[in-house]
């Protein structure tokens, strides 16, 4: 397999010191984000601060021991950058419930933070979990076909009468009791497993058995059907469910893992193609679609209600962001919650108003260091599944990320997308804390030393989970 | 594997740089642009939550931010909410007008002129405060305008405008119907776009201020624009002989122009009686013979067709038609402030003032000072002339005939025992059959050393149609407003 030869030889240091001090800062973020909603709106540091800062520092370090212990050799600035973007996201949707309360707007009884709060908690339960069960991310290459079945269910539960609902006009939820869950948020991760485990055993006979037709060699059907259908069902249900973004998400997945696995630049020209078609289609078959794009161009004509204010939304957001300009206004001094769904998929304007164009930057960079770490274990990965399911998960990221930032901004027509770890949203923050431990577990495989065959087992006494590697494969 | 691996990475690379590009674009390039729409509510929610500054007139605020307990810090008031209204404008939600929207960077205190006082704030950490704007009302004045005003039976529509014709210095401005700003300044948004939406569709429009936003024919009182014409083209002067009589044709016509009644003589008359009568068959010969350019250019040397006021908007330009080759009928119609001629308030009044400042026409102004919050002058506005609009003589000659309308003429009501007061009555063609003419009066005292020029016109009031008439109804008016300032 692609094991590079520059690595042989070459031993990763753990660095867990290093994602402690992170860590730190991290919290300080968090913490820091906490305390200045309070100065910054009612004037006082907020009397719960001990108590949340405590929990927040229980959760990250708690996370950081789990690391430390079952994945010592794990990339050491996830964790950390990814504590530092719940923080902040955290933050910013407390800023947000104290506006609505001033508003008098409907809030939750107990305000969206501390539920956050709750399902950031969950994350961190799945997170740790996710670690200590899975000792070899090889183990899910098992599971290929029951997660890409397991996706698919998932996608058609909120086609399920009585459980599925529909909110602003995108039936992808399902509603159990006061809860809302996104069951596309967890299909996103298991369409990865499946995508990542069918490619990698058949990437030789998609790369080179096949008619060339013109500049592509396509594969046979055979071999491409399966997952060809997966996706065709994927797409068809986030099409039926009007999950632009999704689709779009689903689409770059499928793309990116197969380049990926037959080495094929072809296909990403035929992807793009194909794209490009589908956009089309889309735009003249769906109003909707058309819709968005023709708000997306003239986003100030449509703000008014006489042009039917379609573009209410994104305009507050580049209203709001303008506002922030390059340092912001600082916490409590903007309306962020003139943005509809502030706290959701709109965090990002809420977050360029007070805080401004530097924390933007800030938080794409966090972004931006995510998806290159989650690639840079994608590199140094031994295995083929472990480089696909890294790329994948890297690519969703990525996707994900700048589909709803560009959206909020307005670079890109709105899709409609949670911001990973800002939002407030369950379902997409447990989803990106099981992400971030599959990288995690990926990279720490990546990372740790080649275990030494040919010596005696009392050389891999320190380090048994290595041992264990062989034996699973 | 590795090749595609790092090229999705180049790939994911340039989609972050995108992102922070289009970011940048739009917090930096593009903030300003999105800061100055006036559809974002942020930069309007903003001035709430700072002390906006008051405006003045005399010592007495007449509009100002008070403490609020609710969402917003500061409550804008209105003391003298109707009197005040067309001047202060008022300050909503949604948006502003007049003083409160001309003057907005100062009151605000975004204003360069304010950069001390803001660094200062800034630096000592107090909330900055904005500037206060001091008008040149004259409060007497306008109260006796506004209580005149509103004293004629009826729901009135009409307006009161008084000068200090030295300086160009507004002293009074009265609109009727008014309004309450401070149900527009109300922080209950609801209640603020019912009551605009209330004010916006009512017919009698009191949202518009008719001294600058109204033009009107100025009927009779645009003759002594007519009589400065004929006195500046060197062939009259105030103790000659005009063309008189009971009725006048103009050439190549047979519209015959008569005076309603009024003894014009017959043949030639002394110029005094012709104004004292308001004789139209006089003011219609002498614009003919004048002609129409020099009548054109006589109107414009007092400011028609031209912008003057930079304090309050939108204003509205008087008319006169340039047309030189206007046929003698329409000519004769200019004369005596008909056909296209057009007047607001503001106007005759400038008219007056000019001629009571020996021909020299100053420009209007409402700003006195502006001051820093701690009631420092920053500027104060400095008198400038807007033209010379006639010869001190010819201003001279138009005063002793402007005094004699006053003592023995139409103008008569106007009289103050002790005061020599100059003025002339105007009682003018809507040109519409169901609405009734509209009542002029412009006047100015002492004659010798003019201290105001007030001009009144009243478009509508319960009054009997026959009844209306300049002097009879604008002439009381125009006395209490110059007594005001007089005493």
């Amino acid at each position: 397999m692609a094991q590079s030869s520059t690595l042989l030889g070459f031993v990763h240091r753990r660095r867990r010191g290093a994602e402690l001090f992170l860590l730190v800062l991290a919290l300080l973020v968090g913490v820091g984000a906490y305390a200045a909603v309070g100065i910054g709106v009612e004037g006082k540091v907020p009397a719960d601060i001990v108590g949340y800062g405590g929990w927040l520092a229980a959760l990250v370090i708690a996370a950081h021991v789990v690391v430390r212990v079952v994945a010592p050799y794990a990339d050491p600035v996830l964790l950390p950058v990814v504590a530092a973007l719940n923080g902040l996201g955290l933050a910013v949707i407390h800023r947000l419930d104290l506006a609505y309360e001033t508003d008098g707007r409907d809030s939750t009884p107990s305000g969206f933070a501390q539920q956050q709060l709750i399902w950031m908690t969950l994350g961190v339960l799945l997170f740790v979990a996710a670690l200590i069960i899975l000792r070899d991310h090889r183990t899910l290459q098992r599971f290929t076909y029951t997660s890409g079945l397991g996706a698919i269910l998932l996608l058609l539960l909120p086609m399920v009468p009585g459980l599925g609902k529909t909110i602003n006009g995108a039936r992808i939820w399902i509603g159990v009791g006061p809860f809302s869950f996104q069951p596309g948020e967890v299909a996103k991760v298991l369409l990865v497993v499946a995508f990542a485990g069918y490619l990698v055993l058949h990437r030789d006979a998609l790369a080179l058995a096949g008619r060339r037709v013109v500049f592509i060699d396509l594969p046979r059907g055979r071999d491409l059907g399966p997952i060809l259908g997966m996706w065709l069902v994927s797409l068809g249900i986030l099409v039926f469910q009007r999950d632009l973004g999704s689709s779009l998400l689903f689409f770059g997945l499928f793309l990116v893992t197969l380049y990926v696995a037959t080495e094929r630049p072809g296909w990403l020209v035929v992807g793009s193609a194909m794209f490009l078609g589908g956009a089309a289609l889309a735009y003249e078959l769906f109003g909707h679609v058309a819709v968005r794009v023709n708000v997306w161009l003239n986003p100030l004509y449509y703000y008014d209600d006489k042009h039917g204010a379609l573009s209410y939304q994104p305009v507050e957001a580049m209203f709001g962001m303008g506002w922030g300009g390059l340092i912001g206004r600082g916490f409590g001094e903007g309306s962020p919650e003139r943005v509809p769904y502030a706290n959701s998929d709109f965090i990002l304007s809420s977050i360029g108003e007070e805080l401004g164009l530097t924390a933007v930057i800030a938080v794409i960079l966090c972004y931006g260091l995510i998806v290159e770490r989650a690639l840079r274990a994608a590199l140094v990965c031994r295995d083929g599944f472990g480089k696909l399911l890294a790329t994948g998960l890297a690519a969703v990221f990525a996707l994900q990320v700048f589909v709803v930032i560009g959206g909020v901004t307005s670079l890109i027509p709105l899709t409609g997308l949670t911001t990973p770890f800002l939002s407030y949203g369950g379902s997409s923050l447990v989803a990106n804390w099981v992400i971030i431990a599959l990288l995690l577990r990926i990279s720490d495989q990546a990372r740790r030393p080649v275990p030494d065959l040919s010596g005696s087992d009392d050389d891999a006494e320190a380090d048994s989970e290595a041992t264990q590697v062989v034996k699973v494969q | 594997m590795n090749k595609p691996i790092r090229t999705i990475s180049i790939f994911c690379l340039l989609l972050f740089l995108a992102l922070m590009l289009n970011a940048t674009y739009l917090q930096y390039y593009k903030a300003s642009s999105l800061d100055n729409d006036p559809r974002n509510r942020r930069v309007v929610v903003a001035s709430y939550a700072r002390e906006r500054g008051a405006i003045l007139v005399g010592r007495t605020p007449v509009a100002e931010s008070k403490p609020s307990d609710d969402q917003y810090k500061f409550q804008r008031t209105y003391a003298q909410p109707f009197k005040y209204a067309p001047i202060t404008g008022f300050f909503s939600y949604y948006n502003q007008t007049g003083i409160e929207q001309k003057q907005n960077d100062v009151l605000s205190g975004d204003d360069s002129l304010l950069f001390v006082t803001k660094l200062v704030d800034l630096l000592s950490n107090d909330a900055s405060k904005g500037g206060s704007v001091q008008l040149t009302i004259d409060p007497d004045a306008q109260t006796a305008a506004f209580d005149g005003l509103s004293a004629l039976p009826g729901d009135v529509e009409g307006s009161v405008v008084a000068l200090e014709p030295r300086t160009g210095k507004i002293l009074a401005m009265v609109s009727l119907p008014t309004y309450d700003p401070n149900k527009l300044a109300s922080h209950d948004l609801s209640s603020v776009s019912s009551s605009y939406e209330a004010l916006s569709q009512d017919p009698s429009e009191p949202l518009l201020n008719r001294a600058i936003q109204t033009r009107l024919p100025p009927g009779s009182t645009f003759k002594i624009v007519t009589a400065a014409a004929a006195i500046e083209s060197g062939n009259y002067d105030a103790s000659s002989q005009v063309p008189g009589g009971a009725e006048y044709t103009p050439p190549q016509t047979d519209n015959v122009i008569d005076n309603e009644g009024r003894d014009c003589g017959t043949g030639r008359i002394p110029f005094a009686q012709a104004l004292e009568n308001s004789c139209n068959t006089t003011f219609a010969a002498l614009a003919n013979e004048v002609g129409a350019e020099k009548m054109a250019e006589q109107a414009e040397a007092f400011g028609f067709n031209s912008h003057y006021l930079d304090d309050l908007g939108p204003q509205a330009e008087s008319a006169f038609p340039t047309d030189p080759n206007l046929s003698p009928a329409f000519v004769a119609q200019t004369g005596i402030g008909q056909y296209e001629v057009a007047a607001t308030p503001l106007q005759m009044a400038m008219v007056a003032a000019g001629i009571a400042n020996g021909g020299t026409v100053m420009k209007p102004y409402l700003v006195d000072e502006v001051q820093s919050p701690e009631l420092d002058v920053l500027k104060k506005t400095e008198p400038s002339e807007l033209s010379q609009a006639v010869s001190a003589s010819t201003a001279s000659e138009l005063t002793k005939l402007m005094v004699s309308t006053v003592d023995d003429g139409t103008a008569n009501p106007a009289a103050i025992p002790g005061v020599e007061v100059a003025g002339k009555t105007g009682t003018a063609q809507s040109g519409q059959d169901n609405v009734p003419p509209y009542a002029w009066f412009v006047s100015f005292a002492p004659a010798d050393d003019p201290q105001v020029a007030v001009a009144v016109m009243i478009q509508k009031a319960g009054i009997p149609r026959d009844e209306i008439a300049g002097g009879v109804y604008g002439g009381p008016i125009a006395k209490a407003v110059m007594e005001a300032i007089l005493q």
